[in-house]
């Protein structure tokens, strides 16, 4: 059995390695651009992050906040590819199940100490220990991490896991299963190092500013609960020499119409724009006003569960419904902020991700209502028959336009008599995931770049399936396209079975409409995870 | 005088009691949980969370735990969301924000609205009078949603004297937004209560007196018919500046200055129990005080009044 060495992006360590004389200039050390003065980058944080603990960390807010605290095995670079972080490189056997990380030799903990394998091996246990009752844990368990799953049951100690350093400078990490994607998942905070000997210290205090120690480029200086947190340049990081923003601050903004008049009041670098406000405020800031497309679907879900209506256990019918969705009308009319229209469950920017040919996407609009009409009617369903059923939403404005749309859209084409039914949202999460619903609202975001990530929702072994659609064909394909060497043609016929079968009603894929500094620069654009972070951005001077 | 404070203190007690109870119980019986999430938690690892922060144990238990808590070690628990933080780091966070430019606010509402009430009942029908009741209608139906975003527009958008929002540590170009907008309609009250309490004082025969004994409006109005007027407000008053230093949902959203009023909806929301079964307990602790300090104050302003 042959090892395959992966060397990744050695270059820029090199390239980073000649910058500090260039930054004294107040130029940007690559482009030569000339920089601001003040390199703090200020931006709306649509919510207080729930935590500035790595193992504990489950929202996107934090997340962002946590990749500038903490580095962990891999980065990502600004169009989503693998960049090192604290390894420079790793291995892996044929089957991808050990993989073993080279870690550099010169990552320092913001107090001066290095970053070694062992940092990694205790974070992960502590991860896993149901003692630190991490929300988070699953997505390691996700990761295959052998006995991870025993851990969080607590049948076995957290030593167990397969997490071994070898020395200070190299981790082996053994899978259950094969797992191509691997290196990507590492870029996800729960894989963070942590100091031991602060967490020790300080307990469960340990994450307030002065007592914090990461190993990222910037540490937290101030933390305001509910308005602000500050972030400040770590001189300690290996890569110092090549950050550019000096300060980070994150201004809690719940309102979203708020931030964005303190976006105008010059207040912020970087805030989101509300639902509907885009098109005209890119007339108005063609400079400013952009957005991007994101690694997130939103799509509704018929319950095929027992307690499902009769008439969606009929695939001609659940398939009518999705093709009489006049997607664009959704995306250019009601959303109006970049969002796409979604043919497919996996958003087309999944990287290696190849679109179904024919199909629903190829036909016009007019096709698919013809179609609908047809499938309707075959399934016994017609004016004299109506088909009646009730849509669960979410109570939020541009979910409430939609959810009427789509209505109308069956109403008029299919003569469907649909009720609408909304609930507050943790209402909302108990009656999906209780299959207490029979069309259902539902959106999802990849947690990682590869189709697997949506898809793996529509096998009957997940526990986001809410619609509880049970297909042993697309519960085969998908266990199979792990040790597969062609998992983008597996991942493309399963698509080609949920069009097919109609299990969901793929609707649109997310944009990430943003008002954003054009003096702020190098925002990873293309990387549809959004993984920015902030040492890679810079200000230029006006 | 001792012995009724101390009545009512006692019976403060058992009032708090059935507000947590009550609280508790329909808080547990909105559907949902602190950890319902959009992804749903592995029984397993929900499991793990639940034992952590005692969610597993029956509810007779967690309250008795909860109230262990507070009694021995005013502990009122983690938070269930802010994993980093407690309940009394939430609430020693916001609480003195909201503290701050409620207080403010509230002295503006009772100087200006009671100037605004007696001036107006003073010149009854003139000019002054319509004006005065006006400005008190326009602050009254002007909701603080409406007048919020328009101050932001006039001083932030147009004029760029303000910030737009934040706290910055309660330095005052951040606090005159939030101070105007949560005064403007407890004002608009303060004004309309004053008004109609003066003008009945001075119907009545005691002033009617003052005046056939010759004396000066400056003093009838003083030191005979302001303190009897002011009995209404003060009812009024007592729950209003409870409200006003717990601060508003829409100013503490809007001028996003981290108050609690936007962390108790949050955490209403968010089903994190714990901070609002805090915030629940802080303000009907402030309520029931203020409400003693209130009936304090009658006996001061009216002796007829003992209790």
């Amino acid at each position: 059995m042959g090892k395959f060495t992966t060397y990744l992006a050695v270059g820029i360590i090199g390239l980073s390695m000649t910058s500090t004389l260039a930054l004294a200039a107040g130029t940007h050390p690559v482009t030569g651009e000339a920089l601001a003065d003040e390199q703090v980058f200020t931006y709306r944080l649509s919510d207080e992050p729930t935590t500035f603990d790595p193992a504990l960390a489950e929202d996107i807010i934090a997340f962002e906040v946590m990749r500038d605290l903490f580095e962990g095995l891999m980065n990502q670079d600004k169009d989503g590819n693998l960049v090192p972080g604290v390894a420079t490189h790793f291995d892996t056997n044929a089957d991808k199940t050990v993989y073993t990380f080279h870690l550099r030799d010169n990552a320092k903990w913001s107090d001066g100490k290095p970053v070694t394998a062992g940092d990694f091996v205790y974070a992960w246990r502590r991860a896993l220990d149901p003692a630190t009752a991490s929300p988070y844990s699953w997505f390691m368990e996700l990761m295959q991490l052998e006995n991870g799953a025993e851990v969080i049951a607590g049948e076995m100690p957290p030593e167990s896991l397969g997490i071994t350093a070898i020395d200070d400078q190299t981790l082996e990490i053994r899978l259950t299963s094969s797992l191509p994607y691997f290196p990507q998942m590492t870029i996800t905070p729960i894989t963070f190092p942590l100091p031991e000997w602060t967490i020790t210290q300080y307990g469960s205090d340990w994450t307030k500013p002065g007592n914090i120690v990461g190993n990222g480029a910037y540490v937290l200086t101030e933390h305001v609960l509910q308005e602000r947190s500050v972030r400040e340049r770590n001189p300690l990081y290996w890569n110092n020499d090549a950050t550019i923003l000096d300060k980070v601050v994150g201004l809690v903004i719940n309102d979203e119409n708020s931030g964005l008049i303190r976006f105008q009041a010059g207040e912020l670098n970087w805030t989101q724009i509300p639902a509907g406000q885009f098109t005209q405020l890119h007339e108005e800031y063609p400079d400013t006003a952009k957005s991007f497309p994101r690694l997130c679907s939103e799509f509704y879900s018929f319950n095929l569960s027992d307690s499902g209506p009769e008439a969606f256990k009929d695939a001609r019918v659940r398939r009518a419904l999705s093709l009489a969705v006049d997607r664009s009308i959704i995306t250019d009319r009601i959303m109006q902020g970049g969002q796409t229209p979604a043919y497919t469950f996996t958003p087309e920017a999944t990287a290696d991700f190849v679109l179904p040919e024919g199909g629903m996407r190829a036909m016009s609009q007019a096709e698919r209502d013809t179609l609908a009409a047809d499938l309707m009617r075959e399934a016994g369903f017609g004016t004299d028959n109506p088909l009646t059923f009730k849509l669960l939403y979410n109570t939020r404005d541009d979910i409430k336009k939609t959810a009427i749309a789509m209505t109308q859209m069956w109403r008029q084409k299919l003569g469907v008599q649909v009720e609408l039914v909304n609930m507050e949202w943790k209402t909302y999460l108990n009656a999906m995931g209780e299959q207490d619903f029979e069309l259902g609202r539902n959106s999802w975001c990849g947690d990682y770049n590869d189709a697997s990530t949506f898809l793996d929702l529509v096998t009957t072994r997940s526990g986001y399936n809410d619609g509880r659609y049970d297909n042993p064909e697309v519960d085969a394909l998908m266990a199979s396209a792990g040790t597969s060497d062609n998992s983008a043609a597996i991942y493309t016929q399963v698509e080609q079975i949920i069009e097919a079968e109609a299990p969901i009603i793929p609707v649109f894929h997310f944009a990430a409409a943003s008002m954003m500094d054009p003096d702020l620069k190098n925002w990873p654009v293309n990387n549809v995870m959004m993984t920015w972070y902030s040492k890679d951005l810079y200000i230029a001077a006006d | 005088m001792a012995s009724f404070v101390f009545k009512r203190l006692l019976m403060a007690i058992p009032t708090l009691l059935v507000l947590i109870v009550i609280s508790f119980v329909l808080m547990y019986a909105a559907p949902g949980g602190p950890f319902t999430a959009e992804r749903q938690l592995p029984p397993q690892v929900l499991a793990n969370i639940e034992a952590r922060y005692g969610l597993n144990d029956p509810l007779y238990v967690q309250i008795w735990h909860y109230m262990t808590g507070i009694l021995t070690n005013f502990d009122f628990g983690p938070s269930f969301k802010y994993k980093d933080q407690t309940v009394n780091d939430v609430i020693g966070q916001g609480f003195p924000v909201t503290l701050t430019y409620g207080s403010i606010a509230f002295v503006f509402a009772v100087v200006i609205g009671s100037t605004l009430g007696i001036i107006a009942a003073m010149r009854q029908n003139s000019l002054v009078d319509y004006f005065a009741i006006g400005l008190s209608i326009v602050a009254q139906v002007l909701p603080t949603f409406v007048l919020a975003p328009i101050l932001v527009l006039v001083f932030t958008l147009w004029l760029r004297w303000l910030p737009g929002g934040g706290w910055n540590g309660g330095q005052w170009p951040y606090l005159v937004m939030p101070v105007i907008a949560l005064a403007t309609s407890h004002l608009a009250s303060v004004a309309r209560i004053m008004r109609s309490s003066m003008l009945e004082v001075m119907r009545s025969q005691f002033i009617r007196t003052a005046r056939a004994k010759g004396l000066p409006d400056r003093v009838i109005i003083f030191q005979h018919a302001l303190k009897p007027a002011l009995l209404p407000l003060l009812s009024y008053l007592g729950p209003a500046f409870v409200a006003m230093i717990t601060g508003s949902v829409v100013i503490d959203l809007y001028f996003a200055t981290g108050g609690i009023g936007q962390s108790f909806v949050q955490s209403a929301l968010s089903r994190d129990y714990s901070v609002m079964m805090g915030i629940t307990i802080l303000i009907g602790t402030l309520t029931v005080a203020f409400n003693l300090i209130v009936d304090i104050l009658y006996t001061w302003i009216d002796p007829k009044i003992k209790y």
